[in-house]
């Protein structure tokens, strides 16, 4: 479903060209949970901006279920976004004067649900997020484990395809992160394509599928346990 | 996004600065609150001079004699000079079905004595019309009786001042006083009226108009003041004094016709040009307050980096972005506007209280075009900042903590 050919992307630094992904390809089939690992500046961060259309590729395709998007106007592409890729941050990025039931809400009132049929939606969320008696609460009064898992409320409430985890865990202490990773998981299992960002050797084994960045290359690509 | 969800969006972004929010909105107040007052003060000259025009009589026209017109053409080739208004003239105007009330005018000075106090005052001679031509009204007594305005009785009304400085306290009524050598009874006092177009009518003695001819040996009257049936006879009025007294005075148009309304018009076209002007230099302050919003706004999107970021990862569009901010600067533009109104109407309750003689009163456009004025001013200068935060990159955008 997902399908890179060739994608180069350059950042111009100063008078130095910085190539942050040389000739990548990559594809990933539906379901599939893949992590993504490699030292800083290795391009891996560049590469799930390009995966979630942040950004463009100076080169190449980029296939989503067989659309190439790069050809896409700025419009079509938020449209994309919005149906069919949640995004997972490392700060979260709840919005800290929205409430974590409003913060859920926010996608949907974005694409213009009307607000009878959103309620329901973002309490079911909430409930299966184990967030119910949370939902008045502002960012700021939740512990960090409860402000990701808010943020996955977020992410999922489209439905989306595809769940893009920058870092997910990187700014959680062990048990929460461990929370949130069993949370992730559990959308994998349901059927969504997850691919993780991480630095994490411990949270890269628990995938699937490990790729491995290298200068804005891909090193290493395999299933299974290394 | 529904426009509910805009609103509430916006407003919980306010919100959520309250004090940038409040000052805002404090700016965008003053210069809303200034146009509805300085507007106001504006109108309230109008108004004030329409006022005292009124008080010189409704639907009033002036007769001079002689012309004071050029109207072009070739010179007369007789020598023109223009005859006397009479009071044969004054009473011929009656005649018009247009005209309700003529009173003919004549003025002149002399000495009027009481007990050894003599005071040189200008003496009006008149009719009994005049009291209903110019609007005075009594202190005490009666005015000139109505009748034949060729007999000259000896009665006079003196103005309020007149009579303080001749009789003090005590009443004039029926008593006599002497205007140059005449003996004449005092039937009234004029109520006190303030000037009135620079003449004092406080400081005249008012006499049967046939008396004052025989007091000054003249037959030429000041001027004639006619008051018009109405509004829309006024126009009528005028044509029918120029040709009657045209009829009379061997087919010469020697007089002048002065109608209060034209006056009065001139005075309004003044005014509100005045009123135009205040207002304009008053809604200065409102763009002011608009680039206020600009700066205010500028400052916000680069706070809110992070949040746009995330809004672009949700799958808003910049278009849908610059909305949101666009809203928020009109958010601001119009409840500021309101508080402004608000000022405006606190501001002018309280003048109108300190100077209740001042007749201030905003005029209904002035509010309307503040807020205009307002939300344009919150609208244009919020579309930089919006389209800022519209094309902002969202993975920089994200990156940022």
């Amino acid at each position: 479903m997902i399908c890179l050919e060739q994608v180069e992307r350059v950042f111009q630094v100063g008078e130095e060209t910085v190539y942050a992904l040389r000739q990548v390809d990559l594809t990933v089939q539906a379901g599939e949970y893949v992590s993504i690992m490699g030292p800083s500046g290795s391009g891996k961060s560049t590469l799930l901006n390009i995966l979630g259309l942040l950004d463009r590729p100076d080169r190449g395709v980029y296939r989503l279920e067989g659309v190439d998007t790069t050809e896409l106007s700025e419009r079509r592409q938020a449209d994309v976004r919005r149906h069919k890729i949640g995004f997972i941050f490392q700060f979260f990025h709840l919005v800290p004067r929205l409430s974590a039931a409003e913060n859920v809400e926010l996608p949907l009132s974005l694409a213009g649900m009307e607000p009878r049929r959103r309620k329901a939606r973002v309490a079911e969320a909430l409930e299966r997020l184990g967030l119910a008696d949370r939902s008045r609460h502002r960012p700021d009064q939740l512990s960090g484990g409860q402000r990701q898992r808010v943020a996955i409320a977020r992410a999922t409430i489209m439905q989306p395809a595809i769940i893009l985890a920058d870092e997910p865990t990187g700014n959680l202490d062990r048990a929460s992160g461990q929370e949130v990773i069993e949370t992730i998981e559990g959308l994998n299992r349901d059927g969504m394509t997850v691919i993780i960002v991480t630095h994490d050797p411990d949270l890269g084994r628990r995938t699937d599928r490990q790729v491995r960045m290298m200068d804005g290359r891909i090193a290493d690509d395999h299933r299974g346990l290394p | 996004m529904t426009l509910g969800d805009i609103i509430g969006f916006a407003f919980r972004s306010l919100r959520g600065y309250p004090l940038r929010t409040g000052l805002m909105l404090l700016a965008m107040a003053i210069g809303v609150a200034s146009v509805v007052l300085l507007t106001a003060l504006g109108e309230g000259a109008r108004r004030y001079v329409t006022q005292e025009f009124t008080s010189l009589g409704t639907h009033l026209l002036i007769v001079l004699p002689g012309r004071s017109e050029t109207t072009g053409g070739p010179p007369p080739l007789l020598g023109e000079t223009p005859r006397d208004l009479t009071l044969a003239d004054a009473m011929a105007l009656e005649r018009s079905s247009a005209v309700r009330r003529v009173a003919p005018v004549m003025v002149g000075s002399a000495p009027v004595t009481r007990d050894g106090l003599s005071r040189e005052t200008v003496i009006l001679g008149s009719t009994a019309a005049m009291a209903a031509v110019r609007n005075l009204s009594m202190a005490q007594g009666r005015f000139l009786p109505a009748g034949d305005a060729s007999r000259a009785e000896a009665l006079c009304v003196l103005g309020q001042k007149l009579k303080t400085e001749l009789f003090a306290k005590a009443s004039p009524l029926g008593r006599f006083v002497r205007i140059g050598d005449r003996r004449f009874r005092v039937i009234g006092v004029l109520a006190r009226k303030g000037q009135s177009l620079g003449v004092d009518i406080s400081d005249v003695a008012i006499v049967p108009v046939a008396s004052a001819a025989a007091l000054f040996n003249q037959s030429s009257l000041f001027r004639i003041l006619v008051q018009a049936r109405n509004r829309d006879a006024i126009h009528r009025a005028k044509a029918a004094v120029l040709d009657i007294i045209r009829e009379r005075h061997d087919g010469e148009d020697d007089i002048t016709v002065i109608t209060q309304d034209a006056m009065l018009a001139t005075f309004d076209r003044i005014f509100q040009t005045l009123t135009l002007a205040v207002g304009g230099i008053a809604a200065i302050s409102l763009a002011v307050a608009g680039i206020l919003i600009m700066n205010v706004m500028l400052v916000a999107v680069s706070q809110r980096t992070a949040e746009i970021g995330l809004l672009k990862a949700l799958g808003a569009p910049g278009g849908q972005i610059l909305r949101l901010f666009l809203s928020e600067s009109a958010m601001l533009s119009l409840v500021g506007a309101a508080l402004g109104l608000l000022l405006g109407g606190a501001g002018l309750m309280l003048a109108v209280r300190l100077f209740p003689n001042f007749p201030m009163a905003a005029p209904l456009w002035a509010p309307l075009a503040a807020v205009g004025v307002a939300l344009t001013a919150g609208l244009v200068f919020g579309v930089m900042p919006a389209r800022r935060a519209a094309r902002l990159d969202p993975v920089a955008a994200l990156s940022r903590r």
